[in-house]
């Protein structure tokens, strides 16, 4: 099977039955999905579904036990296009020794190379995407001395900054204020006006039903693909979180225990909108 | 005046000083690296390791310098490669090295009958006994280790914050990883005439971490463990010609002393400051 259509421009992102695995065993399935150019996809799952993984097969990060990934139809690895990741805020060391401004002068590397000094279009660049997240007074302290919610906005400048083609975003809408969350939505717009492709993991149904025009829903493996609506039918929810769904006059209500210190909490989902 | 002057009369001290100023700031330098990676038991490991190509280079009496030079290289090449997929932990690959590299190194020594090897000069350093060309390696060596650090500060910047953005920028970040390792490696080779097998992860370590506790830029952090390394060295070095003690040991003993004051003391992070 080859990756371009004739007819049609090439996919933005296409995952030709990728595997995805640690030590043993699979994280991921035989995952095929095809996101075409500017579009903006919330990747929703239980915990362990493989968001995180799957995200870290698209940077190149995790080794693919089979299939292959395009991106705008060149294989991974060989690709043009630049791919931007804002991390999960776990997984940032929070201690380490750099400002704000030198965290989001990072998004310029892919230009400047590994010794190129930046010039006045990266210092405005910077700026720039400094302001727009509203955390120019924040420049010059140290990432250590922010609010989660101020930390998460140096790393979406760090994204601005990069000019991305594609984006992805690794649970954004986890344990940061309301403000930070719908700082987050307003840049989603502002990066559809740019046709910027995005991919977000939440586990958030809400969020991911009302906010996004698309929707892939994962458990180790493809559940559904499509609009809210139609990804996120009964069958496919029950099938993605199991026993972790309840229905209760037509109102699917998911426990888990996602989130950090172990905090119970319940999302709801209206099955029909 | 003069107590800082009468050392200086004499040769070897003169090229002790400037030995161990250069492995001060060297090893401070790189040292930033292994504190903000968490690598401090890796630089110790790394240390022991050496010792069987020391003993091997007495044995085939080449240089024990290059010999120490190949052990380590060899050593951090395997550290690296252990640790490549994950399959076992990092710390448990070094335990498991280190341990087999310095048994290997002790059956050697032991096995030279009239052993003129002085295991202590290994093991905590004979400064005074610089030669020229001892002090022309360390320089070289050190010169090397400093040039590449800086040159390629922006991947070991990367790599070490955020090895997911060098991924998608696709910089080598393995070979970033393998490449602080043989640093690394020389760094400890360098510091073997000075403070020894025994005390260079301490030179790795603390001033980087006292540099550490004073400011919170990467770039200030390093010129500022490499004054502290290189102060130290000197403080020490004095304090051994007066005192009559071990150099290495008196060296680590000040930069230990520079440490605890930036403890207590540092501006707003200090022990003082939280009460």
């Amino acid at each position: 099977m080859t990756p371009i259509e004739s007819t049609q421009p090439p996919a933005r992102l296409e995952l030709d039955k990728i595997s995805v695995g640690y030590n043993g065993a699979l994280a991921l399935r035989e995952l095929s999905v095809q996101i075409p150019h500017g579009g903006q996809v919330a990747v929703v799952g239980p915990n362990g579904a493989g968001k995180s993984t799957l995200f870290k097969a698209l940077v190149g990060l995790l080794p693919l036990r089979s299939g292959r990934i395009f991106i705008h139809g060149e294989p991974l690895g060989h690709h043009k296009d630049c791919v931007a990741y804002v991390p999960q805020r776990e997984e940032v060391d929070w201690r380490f020794p750099v400002s704000v401004a030198e965290v989001v002068m990072m998004g310029r590397f892919a230009r400047l190379g590994w010794t190129r000094r930046p010039d006045k279009s990266d210092h405005a660049a910077v700026l720039q995407a400094l302001e727009q997240m509203n955390i120019a007074s924040l420049a010059r302290r140290p990432i250590g001395d922010l609010s989660g919610g101020q930390q998460q906005r140096v790393f979406l400048a760090r994204a601005l900054a990069q000019e991305p083609h594609i984006l992805l975003m690794d649970e954004p809408f986890t344990g940061v204020d309301a403000a930070t969350q719908e700082a987050t939505l307003a840049l989603l717009d502002h990066l559809k006006k740019d046709g910027v492709t995005v991919m977000v993991s939440t586990h958030d149904l809400n969020m991911a039903a009302k906010r996004f025009e698309t929707v892939l829903l994962l458990n180790r493996e493809l559940v559904s693909y499509g609009s809210p609506e139609a990804a996120f039918s009964p069958e496919s929810i029950q099938r993605a979180f199991g026993g972790q769904v309840l229905f209760l006059n037509g109102v699917a209500a998911i426990v888990d225990d996602c989130c950090p210190g172990g905090e119970e909490h319940i999302h709801h989902h209206h099955e029909t909108p | 005046m003069n107590i800082l002057l009468d050392p200086l009369a004499y040769v070897f001290i003169q090229r002790g000083l400037a030995a161990s100023v250069i492995v001060g700031i060297i090893c401070a330098v790189i040292g930033s690296y292994v504190v903000l990676r968490g690598m401090a038991f890796l630089g110790d490991a790394l240390a022991h390791a050496i010792l069987p190509g020391v003993a091997i280079a007495y044995l085939m009496g080449t240089n024990l310098t290059v010999g120490a030079l190949v052990a380590a290289v060899i050593v951090a090449l395997l550290i690296g490669l252990f640790t490549r997929q994950g399959t076992i932990r990092e710390d448990t690959a070094i335990g498991i090295l280190f341990a087999a590299a310095l048994s290997l190194g002790v059956a050697l020594i032991s096995s030279i009958r009239t052993s003129a090897v002085d295991l202590t000069h290994i093991l905590f350093g004979n400064i005074l006994g610089v030669s020229s060309t001892d002090l022309w390696m360390v320089a070289i060596l050190g010169l090397v280790v400093l040039a590449v650090i800086i040159g390629l500060y922006r991947p070991f910047l990367v790599v070490s914050f955020d090895p997911t953005l060098a991924a998608t920028l696709r910089w080598p970040g393995e070979f970033f990883r393998i490449l602080l390792l043989v640093l690394l490696a020389l760094t400890v080779v360098i510091s073997l005439q000075t403070v020894g097998i025994g005390l260079v992860a301490a030179m790795l370590v603390t001033p980087a971490a006292t540099a550490y506790l004073l400011t919170r830029r990467l770039a200030h952090m390093m010129a500022l463990a490499a004054g502290l390394g290189a102060l130290s060295s000197i403080i020490g070095l004095y304090i051994s010609y007066y005192a009559s003690i071990a150099s290495g040991a008196a060296i680590v003993l000040v930069a230990t002393g520079f440490f605890l004051l930036a403890f207590l003391f540092a501006p707003g992070r200090g022990l003082v400051w939280k009460r």
